[in-house]
């Protein structure tokens, strides 16, 4: 199949789910009730009265794993059309096999070297 | 190849539609009738036989509650991230084939939605969309348990994607494609002794290991549900969403756990393989699909087993485990499997010798767990109460 045919099968696709979406919103919004009070617009608190803005601080490591998260990801794409290819290549095609091999090897221990850094640093602990 | 006509992807559609909703519908209600087993309860029983129509009724429910959107939200990220959720969650569905080639009315087609020359790649990119449905939903609640659930879980499934998406890098080795019809057909044929299935779950059992773990963190389930860990964080991310809207974060989440099983299943399963114990031909088409359902409903049953068995585990044990154990073997393996490919271009290796190299992997893998796990547990110690107490409160708000 083409790339339009393929993806036009998964526009149908979204559509459809999207209209699945819209349409049980829509029966939703004729057949729920609204009983509208102050107290449903507050913060839900278990029953407490909410102190302060809801969007308090949060510890600075989930940062860190932000961080950590898109350099592995980064990682994974580039690792992806390499793990595609790797099989079709040999000794005599260019790049050669152990060449793509050590090439990876290469890229992958700096960072596995990166992760026992930050891992030694602390930064993967949690107390 | 001539296109089919427009009947076919409509077609194809509803049938996917209708297999995963079906699937997501039983897969809710044998959840709770397992679990009530295991905790020896009866589960629902009033509605239908079993009380298999127990969802249905649930999912009418959900639509005569009042939709409350309270004051604080920022109203615009508010009513997109259910969306997002479900959407993202639809479209993972779209490029796994739910059986095999069908004939109807003249017209041969795969059951399939498309066959993405990016396929696994498509699933992957798709699981990030829907971190992005659990931090939007817990920031635009703008209140303080739907925060930190959200930020907790996308914590927790970016951590886990990661795992996931290395362990998928071997299945490409092997593969040699990322379309998921390629994946599945590098999968048929005998595997190491003839008779044995081919599946990648036997040469890369490593990767597939590292891969349901990494699902099952990733669908948000027990034991690592902790975005939802109710006796701390209330309802998680969805705390403030209600009505229909609170119905669509749960129909993602559980059809989350319908698509991973399908996902496992496609990658290190073979798929809708199997036996047609030659039957006809006008018959023989049923076998994939029930193929298909059975292997997906063995990790259905696995998910709920793990919901009722296991003990939610705490977080930093949580992301220990999947940055210290799930993505150093991912890593590793992936280089393995590079290495082990072109050896066997380069003359291969006598089975013998693989099996010693597998035992040899092997050892040194339970070894690397169990060392790395006995000093964590020393750490795992209960904390005295009076030790810091202005830590341990300031721990509470901040993590």
């Amino acid at each position: 199949m083409s790339f339009e045919q393929e993806y036009g099968t998964v526009a149908i696709f979204l559509i459809v789910g999207a209209a699945l979406y819209a349409v049980i919103m829509l029966v939703n919004r004729v057949m729920r009730p609204s009983v509208p009070s102050p107290l449903k617009l507050t913060t839900y608190e278990c029953g407490v009265e909410a102190v302060g803005s809801g969007w308090s601080q949060m510890n600075i490591r989930y940062y860190v794993f932000a961080f950590l998260f898109v350099i592995f990801d980064v990682e994974a794409i580039f690792l992806f059309p390499w793990a595609v290819i790797i099989g079709e290549l040999d000794a005599t095609t260019t790049p050669s096999s152990l060449f793509a091999l050590i090439a990876m090897f290469l890229f992958i221990a700096t960072l596995l070297e990166g992760l026992a850094y930050a891992w030694k640093k602390g930064v993967l602990t949690w107390d | 190849m001539e296109s089919p006509p427009l009947w076919v992807p409509l077609f194809t559609t509803i049938v996917v539609f209708a297999f995963f909703l079906l699937s997501t519908a039983l897969l809710i209600w044998a959840e709770r009738r397992v679990v009530a087993r295991m905790q020896t309860r009866l589960g629902p029983n009033r509605v239908g036989p079993l009380g298999i129509l127990q969802t249905l009724v649930d999912g009418v429910k959900m639509f005569f509650k009042e939709d409350i959107t309270p004051g604080m939200v920022n109203k615009p990220v508010y009513t997109l991230a259910p969306l997002v959720g479900v959407i993202a969650g639809f479209l993972a569905i779209a490029v796994i084939p739910i059986g095999g080639e069908v004939t109807l009315f003249g017209e041969t087609f795969t059951l399939v939605v498309a066959d993405l020359h990016v396929g696994a790649l498509w699933i992957l990119a798709l699981g990030s969309i829907h971190v992005y449905s659990v931090f939007l939903a817990g920031w635009a609640s703008n209140s303080p348990y739907p925060l930190l659930g959200g930020i907790r879980s996308s914590a927790q499934m970016v951590s886990y994607e990661i795992a996931m998406g290395l362990a998928v890098a071997s299945v490409f080795i092997y593969a040699g494609s990322l379309r998921i019809s390629d994946i599945i057909e590098a999968q048929a044929g005998d595997g190491l002794i003839p008779g044995m299935p081919g599946w990648f779950a036997i040469p890369l059992l490593p990767a597939f290991l590292v891969f349901v773990v990494g699902m099952v963190a990733e669908a948000g389930r027990p034991p690592f549900d902790l975005a939802e860990a109710e006796g701390e964080l209330v309802g998680g991310f969805n705390t403030e969403y209600s009505g229909m809207r609170f119905g669509m974060f749960m129909l993602a989440e559980f059809m989350q756990v319908v698509t991973m099983s399908a996902i496992v299943v496609t990658l290190f399963l073979g798929g809708p393989s199997g036996p047609t114990f030659g039957l006809p031909d006008a018959i023989a088409w049923v076998m994939p699909i029930f193929w298909f359902s059975l292997k997906m409903s063995l990790f259905i049953f696995f998910f709920i087993l793990l919901r009722g068995a296991l003990p939610r585990a705490r977080y930093h044990r949580l992301m220990d485990l999947g940055w210290k154990v799930l993505i150093p073997v991912a890593l590793v393996w992936t280089m393995v499997t590079a290495a082990f490919v072109l050896l066997n271009e380069l003359g291969g290796l006598a089975t013998e010798t693989r099996w010693v190299l597998a035992g040899i992997a092997g050892v040194i893998v339970i070894g690397l767990l169990v060392l790395g796990s006995s000093p964590d547990d020393a750490s795992d110690a209960p904390v005295p109460p009076d030790e810091d107490p202005a830590a341990s409160d300031h721990d509470k708000v901040t993590s």
